[in-house]
């Protein structure tokens, strides 16, 4: 039992850190909530310099040979800086399915690549339903000789309209149970048919409608077993969860970190607000949802990386940290008072991105469900 | 990073579990909730001493096994699970035994450590005072010198488990012309001496949970003066961590927990299991991440403690989470129970053994016993986080 970090993940910590820092200060995060690609290629580009992107793939794919773990010190400080960049898309939605999922050919076709930066991926899941069960897959792909027909809606794909490649989630077999008619496509962004429209979102996240008209895709595309896709869609769920958790791991406690800040910068009274009981027990409050967060995170994260089943301790981890953010931000407004509520304060960001947070890759209610069942009722 | 236990320790667990399974088959105790604390079995006691489950942290060079701090908390996480009548030797070797070996003397550490270590030391914890609860340090019990003796004179309340206690923890002030703090010593004495009258306190369950101690010219030799003398206040600091450290805090009414899972796994109403129902599955999944953050937050505390650093701000927040658990489960409890909820043990028609009625009654002090929540979060906020002083 040991809950910190190596060495070497300290040093990559601060490297991150140091990086983002950096490169972006929230004059870029706040330049990127208008922008119309919503990411600074220069700095994706050094990103991937630095061999952020490649991080957890092998050295033979041309990465870093580094676990989940590792990846999670890094999302954490991407939470922290609020990095706009589509790494969460590419690496985690694309990279790592194609990794476990993946042919040889595959995986020597685009890991290298999307490591390089070169190729940006993303997953098309969600559908109307906006659920992540396999119930609401409806967007079917129809076998025609050596291609597939892909026909349908998608909504909230993240970064589709500056993607290179879409994973695509497709319904091939409507006679099979739920669960078992479902199919994983690599599908070419600059196909015909593919319609992408970017959302209006509450953190400027670019989630697109995704709309499939009479896509083609090759069957090489077939991304592991033709309905055979679920298994590994659950998987990435679950990879995608953590993922976000560390994301808030790392808001979390930069919000608390400002706050405490403010606290001990910010007088009325003739004293520091810091020395208001109130205003201490907040902070507290604070720091102690943002430790359970952390732990329960950090402990998916590693059970993730040793590759343990942990369906439980995600569930755990995304319910508990998604709405320990929602209390997080809501104290750290009220210590800041009405400055923090204005668009030119940088605790609007976490405030959004939180929200956004906590309702992607499951919520409360769906991970709830998922403990009931792991305690046997 | 690593969130598992050793084989080493997965197979103390075992045999921790192995003993308990066997004393729950042979009807020695029945799981009940508070049992660590008011759990009174001096035979179970004998028999955790026997298996040198006493004193497990402790040197060996003091008759302990030199075990890590993740041991004991091994082997109370699997005591709380199954609510083992823990009582007789909880306090002595969650805290007594520690200061004394840090502070005692050699003739205190001989003539103490072997008795808890035997299981034969009950160990009240005489703090609190009418007029010195959440501000311990303006305590009002004297112990006066008097040639090679103290002669102490006052009143303690609160004082738990001292219907069954043979020895008596005590903070008392030895110097009242300095400031609050720096005139307090600290005393393990015998609680049968003369001068000393213990009468009960009934808590809100009903039960006989403390008693109010008077001392009145209780006549102690200095021998009994453990540490620096006007130094008590400080070194009680550490111990404090300790006494709110543990899984105690979020597991004393874990028994409740397991009987209302199998409650609703259990019961129908309307032809269809309680557990389908889905708030009421999501109510016991709420209390199950709870539950599970709140053990990592208090595998923390043990893991500082491991590192040979001592648990503070880390200790106080964890009590505060945990204490909140308990509060919720009670209260979580009863609502999926609806009217049957009010029912106490003994009860016709009474559910889950009348555990949820007393949890949510005892679950009051928990907020309140070794550091009430405002003092800790006051804790967490100073130390934790650096915030200035009020
Ligand atoms: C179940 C139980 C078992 C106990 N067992 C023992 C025992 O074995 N031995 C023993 O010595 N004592 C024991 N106690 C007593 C316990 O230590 C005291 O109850 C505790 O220290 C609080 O003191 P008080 O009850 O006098 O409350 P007070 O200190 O009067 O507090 C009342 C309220 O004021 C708040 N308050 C006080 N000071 C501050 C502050 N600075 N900032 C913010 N808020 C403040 C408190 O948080 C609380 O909400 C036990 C108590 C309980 C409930």
């Amino acid at each position: 039992m040991n809950f910190t970090l190596s060495e070497e993940q300290e040093m990559l910590k601060k490297i991150a850190r140091d990086f983002l820092i950096d490169k972006c200060p929230k004059t870029l995060v706040r330049e990127m909530v208008a922008d119309e690609k919503g990411y600074s290629p220069e700095v994706w580009r050094e990103m991937a310099r630095l061999g952020w992107v490649g991080l957890a793939f092998p050295e033979k794919y041309g990465g870093n040979g580094m676990s989940f773990l590792d990846l999670a010190v890094l999302l954490e400080e991407m939470g922290r800086a609020c990095l706009p960049s589509p790494f969460f898309s590419t690496v985690v939605l694309g990279g790592l399915p194609i990794l476990e999922a993946g042919s040889e050919e595959q995986k020597q076709q685009y890991l290298p690549r999307i490591g390089s930066g070169e190729t940006i991926f993303t997953l098309a899941l969600t559908e109307t339903s906006a659920r992540y069960d396999a119930a609401s897959i409806n967007v079917k792909a129809m076998a025609d000789k050596e291609t597939y027909v892909i026909s349908g809606t998608k909504l909230f794909v993240p970064d589709a309209h500056i993607a290179d490649y879409l994973l695509c989630v497709a319904r091939t077999n409507e006679a099979a149970a739920t669960e078992n008619g479902i199919t994983l496509f690599i599908v070419d962004a600059r196909s015909q048919g593919i319609k992408s429209t970017v959302l209006r979102t509450i953190a400027g996240d670019k989630l697109c409608e995704v709309v499939f008209d009479r896509v083609r895709v090759p069957g090489k595309n077939i991304l592991g077993r033709l309905d055979g896709g679920w298994s590994v869609i659950s998987r990435v769920i679950e990879q995608a969860a953590v993922a976000k958790c560390c994301e808030m791991v790392g808001s979390m406690q930069q919000v608390l970190e400002m706050t405490v800040a403010y606290a001990k910068e910010r007088k009325q009274f003739d004293r520091h607000i810091g020395s208001f009981q109130a205003i201490q027990h907040y902070c507290a409050n604070m720091a102690t949802d943002v430790d359970g967060s952390r732990f329960t995170t950090y402990q998916a994260a590693w059970m993730l990386s040793e590759g343990l089943p942990c369906a439980k301790e995600v569930a755990i981890a995304k319910a508990w940290a998604g709405e320990a953010y929602s209390r997080v931000s809501t104290l750290a407004h009220q210590v800041h008072g009405a400055i923090g509520c204005t668009i030119d304060h940088d605790l609007q960001f976490y405030t959004k991105q939180g929200k956004a947070a906590a309702l992607t890759f499951g919520d409360g209610d769906f991970y709830r469900e998922i403990v009931a069942q792991k305690m046997g009722l | 990073m690593d969130f598992k236990f050793t084989e080493e320790q997965e197979r103390f667990r075992q045999e921790v579990r192995n003993f308990l399974e066997e004393e729950l088959k042979q009807g020695s105790f029945q799981p009940s909730c508070d049992a660590w604390i008011q759990g009174y079995s001096p035979e179970f006691t004998k028999k955790v001493a026997h298996r040198g489950w006493i004193g497990l942290t402790w040197p060996k060079a003091y008759g302990g096994q030199g075990r890590s701090n993740i041991d004991r908390l091994i082997l109370t996480e699997e005591m709380l699970r199954c609510g083992a009548p823990a009582a007789c030797h909880w306090f002595a070797d969650r805290q007594i035994g520690r200061s004394i070996i840090a502070f005692g003397t050699e003739e205190q550490k001989q003539e103490l450590l072997p008795r808890i270590l035997r299981g034969e030391a009950y160990v009240g914890l005489g703090m609190s005072e009418p007029e010195a609860g959440s501000d311990l340090a303006s305590l009002q019990t004297r112990a006066t010198a008097d040639g090679d003796d103290y002669i102490i004179d006052g009143q303690k309340m609160w004082t738990s488990c001292a219907r069954f206690m043979t020895d008596i923890y005590l903070v008392a002030r030895t110097d009242p012309a300095a400031p609050k703090q720096r005139g307090i010593s600290e005393f393990v004495i015998r609680a049968n001496l003369p001068g000393i009258t213990i009468t009960p306190t009934i808590d809100i369950t009903g039960s006989e949970a403390w008693a109010e101690v008077f001392f009145d010219g209780v006549r102690v030799s200095k021998n009994y003066l453990v540490g620096e003398k006007n130094r008590g206040f400080y070194q009680i600091l550490n111990q404090l961590d300790y006494e709110r450290a543990g899984l105690e805090r979020l597991m004393g009414n874990y028994p409740l927990f397991d009987a209302i899972v199998q409650f609703a796994r259990e019961t129908k109403r309307n032809g269809r299991p309680l557990a389908e129902d889905t708030l009421v599955r999501h109510k016991l999944a709420q209390l199950q991440i709870e539950f599970e953050v709140g053990r990592l937050l208090i595998y923390r505390v043990v893991l500082v403690m491991d590192e040979g650093r001592a648990p503070n701000w880390e200790a106080a927040m964890a009590k505060v989470y945990s204490t909140a658990f308990e509060q919720h489960l009670a209260n979580m409890a009863i609502e999926i129970l609806g009217l049957y909820g009010q029912l106490v043990a003994g009860s016709k028609w009474v559910p889950v053994a009348g555990m949820a009625s007393h949890s949510y009654l005892a679950s009051k002090g928990y907020s309140l016993q070794a550091g009430t929540s405002e003092i800790l979060r006051n804790i967490v906020a100073l130390r934790g986080l650096g915030l200035p002083e009020s």
